[in-house]
């Protein structure tokens, strides 16, 4: 968990080319330990090599991303998923953050960002795109009518300032300056936002995600 | 697809839930009713004129086996298609006994023996084609059929719930001998005597047609849907020429300008996702301010090669003042396209209680308010003004290295 050392990183995608494309874009800015391109090989994979991160591919026949989340995390809880769509479905989203991934960001992520996004992951941190965080403001939205726990169906104020700038494209360091906080604070507000995604039990959550698609 | 057909293709007999063939099991699980339901069901309409079992029969022949995919009809059709004319043989010279027999007057009733007749050819066709399990719980019933002179029936009687069943049945039969009786005797009015005629003519006439519609029904149901697919394909090719091929001929002619190379991409990659998302969004057009922005954004991205990403959160129609904020937004995309250096504008929509804000926020070379020269327009008449006239306003933030944020309210 070092942020020093190159992070180990694990790819799971069943596009040969989109691996090879990922792994000549991070290049040397991470230690690619190894890839699978279907579920119960990766699981498999994962739980021997123990990579920091495996970046995960949401849409994979059998089951997708998520199946790989729930094969892994009972066993080996500290390895991290950073999930990565081209589909941009939200149920599918939604589907591999509740399942325990702590970030999504779409394919189209320049090499560079993915690097920082992968660094981040290891290092603990929670990674939002802008579209994410664009439909977690949207479901969070209306009101969550009568709730078991308020703490988790709501998103606080903070967290919905720093959801919006998110969406609009600040990155963590500038929407520190932006609300005069620490960018450790930022990362506090969106682990809690990630936190209550993976947790509420808000019903209009899923259904959100079913309806839409994030476009 | 029709949901009959699908309902029909549904139903096989149960191989668990069977007391004679596994009809009514199959009918429950597949109408989800409770199979001691239809089973009532079925004896009431054998006690009311013998439909009922005439139906069992007909049931049990066109319906295949829960994990075959053939009814026993269907096998007696196609693979002992030689049988047949023994079949013919043999039927043709029982008809003319049963005529002649007819003729000089020996006869009960017409009502009484040609179902008869039709339900034991049934059961024929069921012994020839059945396999072991139908055998064999045939061969249960047969046994303990009563018989003079011997015990009740063994006890190895495989639940209450089946031996309650099966004296059902058993009352059911009785009754409806009696029934017949009574009505081959003229107890019953005429009316009877002609349902019962007609509930055997059409019992029948399903008998020895049935398998073949049945199977014309299904090979058009199959028949259609290969069609169906294959002209779903045709376009999908047809589409992918016009558009995905194209762009790919585009690219590789433009190998050597990356910036080019991107937009053709990015282009082709909005097209072809909003051709494959089409129908499950009810996004009808530019109808809605989200479209109208991803719409504009599309065509600054295209006119400029910088790369524009929309997020937008809640939504609203398009309107006169909407398509303002749309217009204003997109002078703001064009300028930092423009002016800003950066590759990406990220522009982001929220509707919040009937306010509607959009962002435009470049990262790039950002400038000093003050010195900008009196004759840029874009910002002060496209921007400023355009939406103070319809009762918005808009801000610009920017600071020289750190980019620019255009914000516009409604």
């Amino acid at each position: 968990m070092t942020s020093t050392a190159k992070p180990r990183v694990f790819l799971v995608d069943d596009h040969e080319l989109f691996r090879s494309g990922v792994r000549a874009e991070l290049g040397d800015s991470v230690d690619v330990v190894g890839e699978a391109s279907e579920v119960r090989a990766a699981i498999e994979m994962i739980l021997e090599r123990r990579p920091e991160v495996v970046l995960l591919d949401v849409h994979l026949p059998d089951g997708g991303g998520r199946a790989v989340v729930q094969g892994v995390a009972p066993q080996a809880p500290e390895v991290r998923f950073l999930a990565l769509s081209v589909s941009d479905a939200a149920e599918d989203v939604i589907g591999v953050i509740r399942a325990g991934a702590r970030g999504y960001v779409t394919k189209t992520i320049s090499g560079p960002e993915l690097a920082d996004a992968i660094r981040r992951v290891a290092d603990g941190d929670v990674v939002f795109s802008r579209r994410l965080a664009g439909f977690v403001l949207d479901a969070f939205a209306a009101s969550p009518g009568p709730s078991a726990d308020p703490d988790l169906d709501q998103l606080t104020a903070r967290e919905q300032e720093v959801l919006r700038l998110i969406a609009r494209g600040y990155p963590y360091k500038a929407i520190a300056k932006e609300l005069v906080i620490s960018a450790r604070t930022v990362e506090t507000h969106v682990s809690s936002v990630l936190h209550k995604l993976q947790l509420s039990n808000r019903h209009d959550l899923t259904r959100w995600a079913t309806e839409r698609r994030l476009i | 697809m029709s949901s009959e057909t699908t309902l029909l293709r549904r139903i096989s007999r149960s191989r668990t839930d069977r007391l004679l063939g596994g009809v009514c099991g199959g009918i429950a699980r597949a109408t989800g009713i409770d199979s001691l339901v239809v089973r009532v069901a079925v004896v009431a309409l054998t006690v009311a004129g013998g439909t009922g079992a005439l139906l069992y029969v007909v049931a049990w022949l066109m319906l295949p086996e829960e994990g075959s995919d053939r009814s026993l009809a269907h096998a007696a059709a196609v693979d002992r298609g030689r049988d047949l004319g023994e079949v013919l043989a043999i039927g043709s010279i029982v008809l003319g006994v049963i005529l002649l027999v007819r003729a000089t007057g020996v006869w009960f009733s017409d009502a009484l023996v040609w179902p008869l007749l039709l339900a034991g050819v049934g059961l024929a066709v069921i012994w020839r084609q059945a396999g072991d399990e139908d055998r064999s719980s045939i061969m249960k019933v047969v046994d303990r059929l009563p018989r003079p002179g011997a015990g009740p029936a063994p006890a190895d009687l495989r639940s209450r719930r089946a031996a309650l069943a099966r004296v059902a049945l058993g009352v059911a039969l009785v009754v409806s001998g009696v029934g017949a009786f009574l009505a081959a005797s003229d107890a019953f009015s005429a009316v009877r005597q002609g349902v019962l005629a007609s509930a055997g003519i059409v019992g029948g006439l399903a008998l020895i047609t049935g398998p073949f519609w049945v199977r014309m029904g299904r090979d058009l149901a199959s028949e259609r849907r290969k069609r169906i697919r294959s002209e779903e394909r045709a376009e999908v090719a047809a589409h992918l020429h016009d558009s995905v091929l194209q762009t790919l001929a585009l690219i590789q002619r433009n190998a050597d300008d990356p910036r080019a190379v991107v937009t053709m991409a990015r282009r082709q990659e909005r097209e072809l996702r909003g051709w494959l998302f089409e129908n499950e969004q009810d996004m009808p057009g530019a109808e809605t301010l989200a479209a109208g922005l991803a719409r504009a954004g599309e065509e600054v991205e295209g006119l400029h090669g910088v790369s524009i990403d929309v997020v937008a959160v809640g939504d609203l129609p398009l309107d006169d003042r909407t398509r303002a904020l749309v217009a204003a937004a997109r002078e703001a995309m064009v300028n930092a396209a423009k002016w800003s250096g950066d590759e990406t504008v990220s522009v982001y929509a929220e509707v919040r209680d009937g306010e509607a804000s959009v962002f435009v926020r470049d990262w790039g070379a950002g400038f000093d308010l003050e010195t900008v020269a009196p004759d840029r327009h874009g910002v002060r008449e496209s921007i400023v003004e355009r939406m103070a006239r319809h009762g918005g306003k808009a801000v610009v933030r920017s600071t020289l290295g750190e980019g620019t944020e255009v914000e516009l309210r409604l």
